[in-house]
């Protein structure tokens, strides 16, 4: 059991700031994050494209701002929980109960959503029978390549992900890759490896093609793919593998019993709490009259948040306000020594 | 104002005015059309304000930027006439556009 002030749901740029602002008040918190690596939508949607609206910064790149934010952080050690989603919310006298999808619990005085517009998971294909075979023989990604030795392999998408297993799976699988049209969104030097893989026989590459359907008994036996045309093909295959990138769900949000609204979370502007007591709800994710789904509204609502917190992690003190340039105790908190 | 006209999985046909400078995605979103989630806000960078376009309409629009074809690869079950929402700037040009909503965008 983890025990902290507060935990924090999601690692993206708001949530980041969120705890600096605990920090900075003496509160201690740790953050659940689905994907694998702090940054949220700055990480996963626009790492390499430059952001000119964070004040004071007159242009920076996702990965940037991320590193920075992450940097502010440090002196409070904040400990995060990668590759996890918060599934399950339970209040226990005072505080709150949470579990994650890894088994992780945590034992906290109070919530901050900060979910972005919800967590990262893998697009799915479009037809239905896939689900059948899903974490049997289709596959969204990769966790052990070694159970494709051998074997016949379709490989639809063409972004990176895509390209760079089909190269990588076909030094020992015979691979098929699929892609809707000629053009591919993936490194350049992938896309030549990738045919000249195709020119010397080690690839089968059909472009303008897309999944119609699959079949099997238990796993994946036949591939139909179809031309933009309506021509079917249909080959022998053993696994499905599909690339199409990343969709945000909100998931297991949406059973917490909060006041709910296009798949945002209302909350006060006061102290950005939402209709439950304990949980508050911060950036893109939130909503209110007014709300703009800015990263700079995301640091306002978070500092507000935070001191939301405060009456719920140290019932008995009070909050006293303070700026960092004169507080003695946040200037502690922050390491900093004179 | 130009008049669009969405069509909506569930068989029904919005026609809104949509001001001038919005896009065709925005025209939806604040008309609470359904089957447009426009996750990311119209960077994009997401894929889903994904819209089939009406095919008398494909050779009047905008081409597409560099980038669009890259996230069309992601959508929910792309066609040849799709575009995303979010790249259709409405104008007098756009005046009477139809597009379809697909079932799902993710």
């Amino acid at each position: 059991m983890n025990k902290t002030d507060v935990l924090i749901i999601g690692a993206g740029p708001t949530g980041l700031f969120c705890a600096h602002q605990l920090g900075i008040i003496g509160l201690s918190c740790e953050i659940v994050d689905n994907l694998d690596k702090a940054g949220g939508q700055c990480i996963e949607l626009y790492p390499d494209k430059p952001i000119y609206d964070i004040p004071a910064v007159p242009e920076c790149t996702g990965e940037e701002l991320t590193n920075n934010l992450l940097k502010q952080i440090k002196p409070f050690n904040v400990k995060f929980h990668l590759n996890e989603r918060v599934e399950q919310l339970k209040k226990n006298q005072n505080r709150w109960h949470v579990k994650t999808s890894g088994e992780l619990e945590f034992d906290v005085a109070a919530i901050v959503i900060a979910g972005g517009v919800g967590s990262f998971e893998p697009r799915k294909f479009p037809v239905k029978e896939c689900k059948k075979f899903e974490g049997n023989s289709l596959f969204y990604s990769i966790k052990d390549k070694s159970i494709f030795k051998d074997k016949i392999i379709s490989i639809f998408g063409g972004g990176d992900s895509a390209l760079d297993w089909a190269i990588e799976l076909s030094n020992t699988s015979k691979v098929n890759l699929i892609h809707r049209r000629d053009g591919f969104s993936g490194a350049e030097s992938s896309v030549q490896k990738v045919k000249e893989l195709c020119d010397q026989g080690k690839l089968n590459l059909y472009t303008k093609y897309q999944m119609d359907s699959v079949m099997g008994d238990k796993k994946i036996e036949l591939v139909k793919i179809k031309h933009d045309g309506g021509e079917i093909k249909e080959f022998k295959s053993d696994y499905v593998l599909g690339f199409f990138g990343l969709i945000m769900q909100l998931g297991p949000i949406l059973d917490w019993g909060l006041n709910i609204d296009k798949k945002t979370v209302q909350v006060n502007t006061e102290n950005f709490e939402t209709n439950i007591q304990g949980i508050f709800a911060i950036g893109d994710i939130c909503s209110y009259p007014g709300k703009l789904k800015l990263i700079l509204s995301g640091f306002h609502e978070g500092a507000l948040a935070a001191r939301g917190c405060f009456k719920y992690a140290k019932p008995d003190e009070k909050l006293r306000f303070e700026f960092t340039t004169t507080s003695k105790a946040a200037q502690e908190r922050l390491g900093i020594k004179k | 104002m130009a008049k669009i006209t969405y069509h909506t999985h569930d068989n029904k046909t919005h026609t809104i005015d949509v001001q001038k400078g919005l896009t065709v995605m925005e025209g939806a979103i604040q008309n609470d059309i359904p089957g447009i989630d426009a996750d990311c806000g119209g960077g994009m960078a997401c894929a889903t304000c994904h819209v089939y376009v009406k095919e008398e309409w494909l050779n009047k629009l905008p081409e597409k930027e560099d980038g669009e074809e890259d996230m069309l690869d992601m959508a929910f079950e792309p066609k040849n006439n799709s575009r995303l929402s979010c790249q259709l700037i409405v104008s007098d040009e756009l005046d009477g556009l139809e597009v379809n909503i697909p079932s799902k965008q993710g």
